[in-house]
């Protein structure tokens, strides 16, 4: 056996010495690559400030905009209305990824139950999201519910579709791999269909995460009294545009974060992925 | 019909099938295969072997006829019947090992790698365990498959033209490392093929399907030729010349 297998090599060369001190420097470099344009952006729009060519009172300084930030945060209250958005975008998000997922499975798996569900569920997917704010608050009040319902509303469809679509498309070969096993029901769903659709999943969850931050801020114009989006709408009620900028870009940032989180998640688990982007950074990560 | 090896184990009886939109793929079929016996399916292309076997493994149902496994009517698949298709179809999220254990699920962890591993030591990849299916070649990636398939220790073994993708090497040494760990349980064996060498190297008995919708054609018992065969030996030759006799493709049209 062992004469047979000097003969027959593997077909990519196996790199069990993957993490290396070089590779890992080299991949924090390309990480930081990502900041080269929004620092440039920081520097020219400070410029701009700086020597007047915008009126401060519309634009302000992003030193200005930090400086606001850290008053916020020195009174206490930065911290408070971040905690409550993450809140509500953690509670949406899983709440609708979770019922996203048990649908999704669902209709991508059986065809009767696709056929029973799904034209309501696109139905549903037509109707803009802000068409549903005085139905919630009617239904949910104006507290807590109806904001994490909202959000767990922009959450699913994402997340219901890549995963209904990415059922359909599983290789029918491996599936009649798991059926010679005796496979079927909730069993090939969750050794076959779930981790053949487990890159079409994570497109969905980053997604639903995605509209569950854009949600997050409907919810909050619509009746908050704390949370980023207040902050925002107050910012705009005192005329202070550097509270607003400050709100706009804790948007940005705690959005990309929480992306990112899911970026590494996903690339934890896809490992095993044979594909275009998964070879690009093997190469990028060899030893030259 | 041929001296079988052994009691029958497997029996198609007048199996026919005929596709939902009307194609039919095969007249009534009908062969026996005796306990631990290697047969052969050997045809042209469009004869049916493949739909035969995958009714034999139970991925079809037969428009007519019955196909029974020891003394059970194959309706659906059974862990007894292992199938090794024509490409590796391994799961590219798991690794080898967890590839080889794939059909073990209802076993304990223990037990399950057990298992794979003595079913990867017996195909000469143990030390491949860890890796994934895309580091592997076409022709390791099939052995893996071949564990797969043997590791719940079928009583029926069949394969679906396993080496057709595999260039003329790799294909002895994977016929080679088959014959090499079909001995360890000696399970019946089924195989299709369209490569007539293939199939004198391998089989106890060669059954030629012919014709569209197929039928069997004829049914050589290959007593005669002793193991280890050499593919230059006369007898092995003159076998070769009989069989592409019968398969000469005029008498198709």
């Amino acid at each position: 056996m062992a004469e047979a297998d000097a003969n027959i090599e593997p077909a990519v060369a196996l790199d069990a010495d993957a993490v290396s001190t070089p590779r890992i420097s080299r991949r924090r470099w390309r990480g930081l690559r990502g900041l080269i344009l929004p620092v440039l952006l920081l520097a020219i729009w400070e410029s701009l400030s700086r020597f007047g060519v915008v009126p401060v009172n519309l634009l302000p300084a992003p030193s200005l905009v930090l400086w606001t930030l850290w008053n916020l945060a020195a009174a206490g209250h930065l911290a408070v209305h971040i905690g409550i958005t993450l809140e509500r975008v953690a509670l949406g998000f899983l709440a609708g990824a979770a019922a996203a997922t048990l649908l999704g499975a669902l209709t991508g798996y059986s065809a009767r139950w696709r056929e029973v569900l799904d034209p309501t569920l696109q139905s549903l997917r037509a109707i803009p999201s802000i068409a549903w704010v005085p139905l919630f608050v009617l239904w949910l009040g104006i507290f807590e519910a109806s904001k994490i319902a909202l959000i767990a509303l922009g959450a699913f469809f994402p997340v219901y579709l890549e995963l209904m679509s990415g059922i359909e498309h599983v290789d029918r070969k491996l599936v009649e791999v798991g059926r010679m096993y005796g496979m079927s029901g909730a069993t090939l769903v969750r050794r076959v269909l779930l981790p053949a659709t487990l890159p079409y999943y994570l497109v969905g969850l980053r997604g639903g995460l995605g509209l569950g931050w854009m949600f997050v801020i409907a919810a909050e114009l619509m009746g908050a009294s704390s949370g980023l989006g207040y902050l925002l709408v107050e910012g705009q009620e005192t005329s202070r545009p550097a509270v607003i900028i400050a709100s706009i870009l804790l948007f940005a940032i705690f959005g990309k974060l929480t992306d990112l989180a899911l970026e590494r998640l996903g690339r934890r688990f896809l490992g095993w992925q044979d594909s275009f982007r998964a070879a690009q950074e093997r190469q990028a990560d060899a030893p030259r | 019909m041929p001296r079988r090896k052994g009691k029958p184990m497997l029996r198609v009886e007048r199996v026919a099938k005929t596709f939902e939109n009307g194609l039919a793929a095969l007249q009534p079929v009908s062969f026996h295969v005796g306990q631990g016996e290697i047969v052969g399916l050997l045809g042209t292309s469009g004869s049916g072997k493949s739909t035969l076997l995958r009714i034999i493994g139970g991925l079809h149902h037969a428009s007519a006829g019955q196909v029974l496994v020891g003394r059970l009517p194959v309706r659906a698949p059974r862990l007894e019947i292992g199938l090794v298709f024509q490409e590796p179809r391994l799961m590219p999220w798991l690794t080898v090992e967890e590839n080889v254990r794939f059909g073990l699920y209802r076993l304990s962890k223990d037990e399950q790698a057990a298992l794979a591993r003595e079913a990867l030591n017996k195909v000469g990849l143990l030390h491949f365990a860890a890796v994934y299916p895309r580091q592997l070649s076409g022709g390791m990636a099939q052995r893996v498959a071949i564990a797969r398939a043997l590791v719940t220790r079928p009583s029926l073994l069949l394969l679906d033209e396993p080496f057709s993708a595999l260039d003329a090497f790799t294909r002895l040494q994977l016929q080679e490392h088959l014959l090499k760990t079909w001995e360890y349980d000696r399970p019946t064996m089924l195989f299709v093929t369209h490569d007539i060498e293939e199939a004198l190297a391998l089989s106890d008995r060669v059954v030629v399907l012919r014709g569209h919708p197929g039928r069997v054609d004829s049914d050589f018992a290959l007593d005669d030729l002793t193991r280890p065969r050499k593919r230059t030996d006369a007898g092995f030759q003159a076998w070769k010349a009989r069989i592409l006799d019968r398969l000469d493709l005029s008498l198709d049209i």
